[in-house]
């Protein structure tokens, strides 16, 4: 393939991608790193400096439709961003050094579990539950609107949700993606934070661990502009489209449909990282 | 900082909200803004190069003068296109720093000296991911 056809198939995928992610809330980064590797064939190290820099693309682009609707909880934002930034560079570190086999198996590994993930809505948490030591002094507690006035909230188990933010940070500096899945684990799972407070937190934090990633990345000399040119522009396009014909979408129809189209090329990731191919 | 925070440590009442919305505004423009530049640089890389063998199988790196900030700037200025698409990338990944940037003043404003220790080393951190020398 000469230069023009290949940034045009890169850019319609990357389009589709972005659509995909936006729709499903699921974010285009995870599959963009397999769309490239797999089925493109580029080296897996200019896939994930692409990939970051599209992830970062998405979080910015959205973040005006995020902060509109007041929820995020900027103190837990912070706090935990520290764990997340250290674990990017920690991340990117080791990507240097790691088999790019290895990457591809871990790559599969966490899209298989964002995968399951997108499947399982979780419920949020009883609201009435005592304070916690660590979180007070760290003025975590918040609240946020609901069709009954404000409802505050008590964040729960702030070492535990430290800790696997640390892990999502590794992972996306090693992987080039957001680490939504896991994000929401560590807020919504260990420390009981409302399911709206944690998506649009978590929004910020990805544009913010992705930063710290490309910054590694671009001065690695991962991030090609050719590649990377694309990538981004597709899936910016895909993810405004996206959210323009949200409202009408099937949205349960096309979770489960994306979750598959994860599932197989993870599948396919850890396959093909085992066989040394990728 | 944000209407979450129920009022928990906000002195003076700035209002959170509209300086929430005013930073979600500027982060699009800025997003919008490296994508405009990112798609000048893309066109004019096309039209000098759209018939070379495109080859991202082999991993080679990309040389030094797109690599480091001070370079990128240098060649986007020369209007290399590669340069001009590389310092879009650096604009956009310019975005989440400005936002962090924005919350040092928020919590310094609430007078929340500790959140403003805690984000100026987020800062740090991401500005040293940018300049280190080797790329860590």
């Amino acid at each position: 393939m000469n230069t023009l056809e290949f940034t045009l198939v890169v850019a319609l995928g990357s389009f589709l991608a972005g659509m995909l992610g936006s729709l499903t809330g699921l974010g285009g980064g995870v599959v963009i790193v397999p769309l490239l590797t797999l089925v493109f064939g580029v080296d897996i190290r200019y896939a994930i400096g692409a990939s970051l820099v599209s992830v970062i693309a998405t979080s910015s682009g959205a973040a005006a439709a995020y902060l509109r609707e007041g929820y995020s909880n900027m103190r837990v934002g912070m706090f935990l961003e520290i764990a997340t930034t250290v674990g990017a560079v920690c991340g990117a570190f080791l990507a240097g050094y790691l088999h790019t086999s290895i990457i591809a198996i871990v790559f599969g590994v966490v899209l298989l579990y964002s995968a399951y993930a997108s499947t399982h809505t979780l419920a949020d948490p009883p609201a009435d539950m005592a304070p916690d030591r660590i979180a007070t002094i760290l003025r975590l507690d918040g609240s946020y609107p609901t069709s009954d006035g404000l409802k505050s909230y008590h964040v729960r188990r702030v070492p535990l949700g430290f800790g696997l933010m640390y892990v999502a940070g590794v992972l996306s500096g090693l992987l080039g993606i957001g680490s939504g899945a896991v994000k929401v684990l560590a807020m919504d799972q260990a420390m009981k934070i409302p399911f709206k407070v944690s998506t649009t937190t978590s929004n910020f934090m990805i544009g913010v661990t992705a930063a710290a990633s490309a910054g590694i990345y671009l001065r690695r000399g991962y991030i090609d502009p050719g590649l990377a040119m694309p990538v981004m522009l597709g899936v910016l396009a895909g993810a405004l489209v996206g959210a323009k014909i949200l409202p009408g979408a099937k949205v349960r129809t096309l979770r489960i449909v994306f979750g598959v189209v994860i599932a197989a090329l993870a599948i396919e990731m850890i396959f093909q990282g085992v066989r040394g191919k990728l | 900082m944000t209407d979450a925070d129920g009022g928990a440590a906000v002195g003076g009442k700035v209002d959170d909200k509209s300086v929430e919305v005013f930073l979600g505004k500027l982060l699009r423009w800025g997003v919008l803004l490296a994508a405009l530049v990112v798609f000048v640089g893309g066109m004019w890389f096309l039209v000098e190069s759209y018939a070379v063998e495109q080859n991202y199988r082999t991993f080679r790196g990309e040389p030094a003068e797109l690599r480091g900030v001070p370079q990128i700037v240098h060649q986007a200025m020369a209007l290399d296109p590669l340069g001009l698409i590389q310092f879009g990338l650096l604009l956009l990944i310019a975005t989440p720093v400005a936002r962090v940037l924005f919350s040092v003043l928020g919590f310094a404003l609430e007078h929340d000296w500790m959140y403003v220790v805690l984000t100026l080393l987020v800062l740090a951190l991401l500005v040293y991911t940018l300049t280190s020398g080797s790329g860590i």
